[in-house]
């Protein structure tokens, strides 16, 4: 469904090269929830916008579905951090939504249709007129998440979505997006740095390094599709997972490569 | 989860003039006009000069002066060759101001050229416009235009530089085409500072249709208003003048009500950022 092969980027300027990632290869299967996660300024947002096709690779390839990604794909839909910047302010919640839908083409009572079912999907359905600053911060977020959903993406790439909502907001819209995704049969790329997110949410955990970037370990996670707050992070195995991460984590903050490449580690604490 | 709330909120602060009771609602927008008018009155009245005659003798005047022919004559063509001359600053600054703006080649190539351009006193240019065009319509259009397109121009850039990248993500992941893009991002998001420099450049378009009107031409505001000078028909130039300032409230009480819709979203969105 998604290949990322030999994927490397590397920022080019006046003051000097900075290799933030240096070789990626993984996989994504259809339907599958893939997380990424890894220590702070591991890449993860130059990752995903790559895969994006908002930025292009130094070397290596992206494929979705078959076709290299050069540009924004059309099966795929992203979802950033920054929710409040990623709404157009001078749309409704409604317009926000329909807005690519249009774009795509598709007739007036179809995009209703989508708009409709999309923002009941995120418990929006009463709120279409208001525009995206009258609402709290987790709403916002929700509303990003429906304009994600009525596009029907094959792939949704997720950088950090609840990386500035409260906890309880935060858990809410875990939920929420594994409940979309379990109906809406759609891959998900879910990246975070948080650990317990990122094993709650995944079947697979993607652990990369420090920069330059490569992955540590891709952690299986065993859990039935049918998860609850409760009962699944109380878990011995969630524990046993976390511990897992938490330590790999921590590996790569310390520089650990398992590539053995002791000088670049070094590189990366000057750099 | 309320959304109500805040909305409420931001509202009752946007016009808070409207909570006062209609009396106090009046004294305070007419209050200070009133008082000057006032002081006016009572020192003309007493003045006794030739140059400054009485506000009551002026007031007699206004009438006659203005409604018995020359709204036609010289109102009209001034105003309509200030909202030509506006309208071509309006179009010329946008839309220049959107490619260079989007373009970063065309900024530092454009640069040094537009900070000598708009260094330059617009009335300077009206004898060798005059030249060029001669002394009719077109001549002081395009006075206008020149003069006020700067911060018409200058504003658009700024406005859209600043258009936020996250925005510019979202619109590229969605497959956004460049004539949407340009509607409703770049031209919704810059046009809080487009309305800032259009408002500059409205004023700045009232005073050249004056001064181009003054230095030749058979009709308009700023002609009649130096003919009564020259012939020393002192009520009737200062009608011209009091004539000229209710004109630029007027105008600028038409430029609110078209900018209130387009920047709804954006006096909201700032109420609400500062905890509304």
């Amino acid at each position: 469904m998604l290949e990322v092969e030999g994927l490397q980027k590397i920022y080019r300027s006046a003051a000097g090269d900075t290799e933030a990632i240096r070789d990626l290869t993984f996989e994504a299967r259809a339907g599958e929830i893939v997380c990424i996660v890894g220590p702070s300024g591991a890449g993860k947002t130059t990752l995903l916008r790559c895969i994006s096709g908002l930025l292009e690779p130094t070397a290596g390839r992206v494929t979705l579905e078959g076709e290299e990604v050069v540009g924004p794909a059309r099966g795929m839909a992203v979802v950033f951090q920054e929710y409040a910047r990623s709404l157009f302010p001078w749309l409704t919640v409604s317009q926000n939504v329909e807005l690519p839908l249009k774009e795509k083409g598709l007739d007036r009572k179809t995009r209703r249709q989508l708009v409709e079912q999309s923002l009941e999907a995120v418990g929006l359905a009463d709120v279409p007129n208001s525009y995206p600053w009258q609402l709290s911060g987790g709403m916002q977020q929700r509303v990003a998440i429906a304009r994600a959903v009525a596009y029907e993406p094959h792939i949704l790439l997720m950088d950090e979505p609840f990386a500035a909502v409260d906890a309880q907001t935060r858990a809410d819209l875990e939920d929420l997006v594994r409940d979309l995704w379990e109906r809406l049969g759609i891959t998900l790329l879910f990246v975070t740095h948080d650990i317990d997110e990122s094993i709650y949410l995944g079947q697979r955990v993607l652990v990369l390094s420090g920069r330059p970037t490569v992955i540590l370990e891709d952690v299986k996670v065993d859990f039935p599709d049918q998860r609850d707050q409760l009962t699944t992070r109380n878990d011995p195995e969630f524990g046993r997972l976390r511990a897992h991460v938490y330590d790999l984590v921590q590996e790569a903050k310390r520089g650990f490569r398992p590539d053995a490449e002791a000088e670049s580690g070094a590189s990366v604490s000057t750099s | 989860m309320t959304t109500a709330a805040p909305q409420a909120g931001a509202r009752q602060r946007f016009h808070s003039i409207r909570r006062y009771p209609l009396f106090r609602r009046l004294l305070l927008i007419f209050g200070l006009p009133a008082f000057l008018v006032v002081i006016w009155w009572i020192s003309s009245e007493r003045a006794d000069s030739f140059f400054y005659p009485a506000l009551s003798d002026i007031v007699a005047t206004f009438a006659p002066t203005w409604f018995e022919g020359r709204i036609t004559a010289d109102v009209f063509p001034s105003l309509g060759r200030l909202l030509a001359g506006y309208g071509v600053a309006l179009f010329v600054g946008i839309s220049l101001g959107i490619a260079i703006g989007l373009s970063a080649t065309l900024r530092s190539f454009s640069e040094p050229v537009l900070e000598f351009l708009r260094a330059i006193p617009p009335p300077v240019l009206v004898p060798i416009l005059m030249l060029f065009f001669g002394i009719g319509d077109a001549m002081k259009i395009v006075v206008i235009a020149t003069g006020a397109v700067w911060p018409i121009l200058l504003n658009t850039v700024e406005g859209v530089r600043g258009v936020d990248e996250v925005l510019r993500d979202t619109a590229r992941t969605y497959g956004l085409g460049s004539v949407t893009q340009l509607r409703t991002l770049v031209l919704r998001a810059s046009s809080p500072q487009i309305m800032t420099g259009a408002r500059q450049s409205l004023s700045i378009a009232i005073i050249l249709m004056v001064i181009s009107e003054m230095f030749a031409a058979h009709n308009g505001l700023g002609f009649s208003i130096v003919q009564f000078q020259r012939s020393f028909a002192l009520p009737e130039m200062w009608t011209g003048i009091i004539l000229l300032g209710l004109l630029g409230v007027g105008l600028s009480i038409v430029f609110r009500l078209i900018e209130n819709p387009i920047l709804h979203w954006y006096r909201g969105q700032r109420q609400s950022q500062r905890g509304g």
